[in-house]
């Protein structure tokens, strides 16, 4: 196959997921059991009122030609108004993603940077105690519920140590100190150069992103013992331990080295996943991410919210996907060309 | 002969003691990981607590006791009391029923759905492959969590509810799974045999192709369960699950949170036998992952 053709197979099906993606969150729309009109009309509304209505809504139309209708609103960024905060639901979006960002990727960096030694070291010590340690502590934060542990956490860190700050993102007096850039409350900090703010933006950060952390740890730490084992198995270990290389350089520069590549594709997937943990996440933590928003307009039963929400949640997570696969067909050259 | 001879015989006489014997050697092999064992105990007893919860539970699950509101731990209360006054040892034993009822219906209807879909798939090939799996990937390019929630908001809040928004959300990697396996048996000989002795595509799907393709499915499935406890006490936790005066575990932890700093056993307990039972059907799957999938190793 030419690169040419491989890269319009890429984009076409590219595009059918986004479709696939959109289908979804319309036929969920469809079926709930709220009636868009009498939302908008009020159940004292005439008969006459409510069939104009539904004719403006577009709801006399055929299903095929409304969800024509929500493809061409979506792909010019129009995701409806939410009924709670009676703004559009990407500009909400907009606001609320930078501090899940924010979350997610501090715990990823925390996962990764215990998930990869600790997963080096089981599988060094195949067998022997710090494997069944380290294969424990990853079965564990697999089965913990994430929203237990982090109220668990609370109480212990928060109410009775007193070492973490309370729920929330930042300290109420310095709520908007900082005038948002970037929406990451600690690059923002920094840029104003406002210590102060930027140590309590951290210290309120430091729980939730060391809970979420644990999870990505888990997948991290075991997806790296089972690569690494296979490599420590491979004919060039032998041949590097046989022109007596030290130990340690065997095994973190030419194993960790042979499962660099995807290890990065495991890292991006951890992020992903966070996505999901973080909505329990934030609701424990009173953060003000996308998570929270999510389960606000559930409970709230503001469907543009949560469609939105959900459409754009899908999409970040093809998004990465993608990252993990591209970076895959760059770092490793065995899959270019 | 012994019993033991018997199962382990290298010559067997049927098909029925070979089957036998292989599941017993399987049994062996399972026994020897001290992790699976303690999962399996786990798992059993979730059984038999929920089997037998009107009878361990000291008090009945729904008893309010205004005047013993937010006990500590004691005596009387293993577990402390909740708002009520309810025994939460009680709710909790009562639960488990709830737990095991939620992970049965969730894999008895996800999992032969998703092994269908993958087996069509693979065997039929052509067009019914590419949309059968384009429609998965759709599935799959959803984090489950939020696909549930999703489904949640349009279906109404409520236990049903919730399982099903969890069973829609699980089939796609099994059906992957599925395909897989099938695919690889598309040109095997005892396929081509039993078309041309008639067979018709349905017999063959499920006949022949089902069969093989099922232990990697049950690996699956099975390591899968803790998943599907977590994201049912998730939505119970949201309070789009199961709703309040069920002794549902994860809505139980989310009526705790309004205590947490004074009465943290309301939210503690009931998390805990989340985390226990979940961790349970964890170290089985591993355990029973090694055993039927050597690959995985």
């Amino acid at each position: 196959m030419t690169r040419s053709s491989r890269l319009a197979g890429w984009l076409l099906s590219l595009a059918l997921t986004a479709l696939g993606l959109m289908l979804v969150t319309f036929l969920i729309g469809r079926v709930m059991p709220i009636d868009p009109v009498l939302a908008a009309v009020g159940d004292r509304a005439g008969a006459d009122v409510y069939d104009r209505v539904r004719v403006e809504l577009g709801l006399d139309q055929p299903l095929w030609r409304q969800f024509l209708t929500y493809v061409g609103q979506v792909a010019r960024g129009d995701l409806g108004h939410s009924t709670l905060t009676a703004r559009p639901v990407l500009e909400d979006i907009a606001r609320v993603f930078p501090a899940t960002l924010e979350l997610a990727t501090c715990a990823m960096l925390i996962g990764t940077a215990l998930g990869i030694p600790a997963g080096v070291l089981a599988a060094t010590q195949g067998g022997r105690w710090p494997d069944h340690v380290v294969r424990v502590i990853g079965l564990a934060g697999y089965s913990v519920p994430i929203f237990w542990l982090g109220l668990m956490a609370l109480l212990l860190f928060y109410a009775r140590l007193d070492w973490a700050p309370g729920p929330g993102r930042i300290s109420a007096h310095f709520e908007g100190v900082v005038e948002p850039v970037t929406g990451l409350i600690l690059i923002d900090a920094l840029l104003a150069g406002e210590t102060e703010v930027f140590r309590d933006a951290l210290a309120h950060l430091a729980l939730p992103a060391l809970v979420l952390g644990l999870f990505s740890m888990a997948y991290v730490s075991r997806m790296t013992r089972g690569l690494m084992l296979e490599q420590l198995g491979q004919d060039h270990i032998v041949t590097a331990r046989a022109k007596g290389l030290s130990e340690a350089r065997v095994v973190w520069r030419h194993a960790l080295g042979n499962v660099a590549v995807p290890l990065v594709t495991v890292v991006a997937l951890s992020w992903a996943n966070l996505l999901e943990g973080s909505v329990l996440t934030e609701t424990v933590f009173a953060w003000p991410g996308l998570g929270l928003y999510l389960t606000n307009s559930l409970l709230g039963a503001d469907m543009n919210a949560v469609l939105g929400g959900t459409l754009v949640v899908g999409a970040i997570f093809v998004g990465l996907n993608l990252l993990s696969d591209l970076l895959y067909r760059l770092l490793d050259p065995r899959a270019a060309g | 002969m012994s019993a033991r001879g018997w199962l382990l015989s290298d010559a067997p006489t049927s098909r029925w003691q070979a089957r036998a014997g292989r599941a017993y050697a399987g049994w062996l092999a399972l026994s020897r990981n001290r992790l699976a064992m303690v999962g399996l105990a786990i798992v059993g007893g979730l059984v038999v607590v929920a089997a037998l919860a009107p009878w361990l539970a000291p008090y009945p699950p729904d008893l309010a006791d205004l005047g013993a509101r937010l006990r500590p731990p004691s005596a009387a209360h293993w577990l402390g009391t909740d708002e009520m006054g309810r025994d939460i040892l009680s709710r909790l034993l009562h639960g488990a029923r709830l737990t095991l009822w939620i992970v049965a219906v969730v894999a008895v209807t996800a999992a032969p759905a998703g092994l269908v879909i993958g087996t069509v798939a693979g065997q039929a090939g052509g067009w019914l492959d590419t949309v059968l799996m384009r429609l998965t990937d759709v599935f799959l390019a959803f984090p489950k969590l939020i696909l549930a929630l999703a489904f949640v908001a349009a279906l109404g809040p409520g236990i049903e509810n919730a399982v099903l928004a969890i069973a829609l959300t699980s089939w796609p990697p099994y059906a992957r799974v599925a395909r897989a396996e099938a695919l690889t048996l598309r040109h095997a000989d005892y396929i081509a045999a039993a078309r041309l002795y008639g067979a018709s595509p349905a017999r063959i799907v499920l006949g022949h192709v089902v069969p093989m393709c099922l232990p990697s499915v049950v690996v699956r499935v099975s390591l899968d369960m803790a998943g599907m406890i977590l994201a049912a006490a998730g939505l119970g936790f949201l309070g789009l699950g199961a709703q309040p005066p069920m002794p549902e575990w994860g809505a139980m932890v989310s009526t705790g949170r309004r205590f947490i700093l004074e009465q943290w056993w309301v939210a503690a307990m009931p998390g805990l036998a989340i985390f226990t039972v979940s961790l349970g059907f964890n170290l089985l799957g591993d355990g029973l992952r090694d055993v039927l999938d050597p690959r995985g190793r």
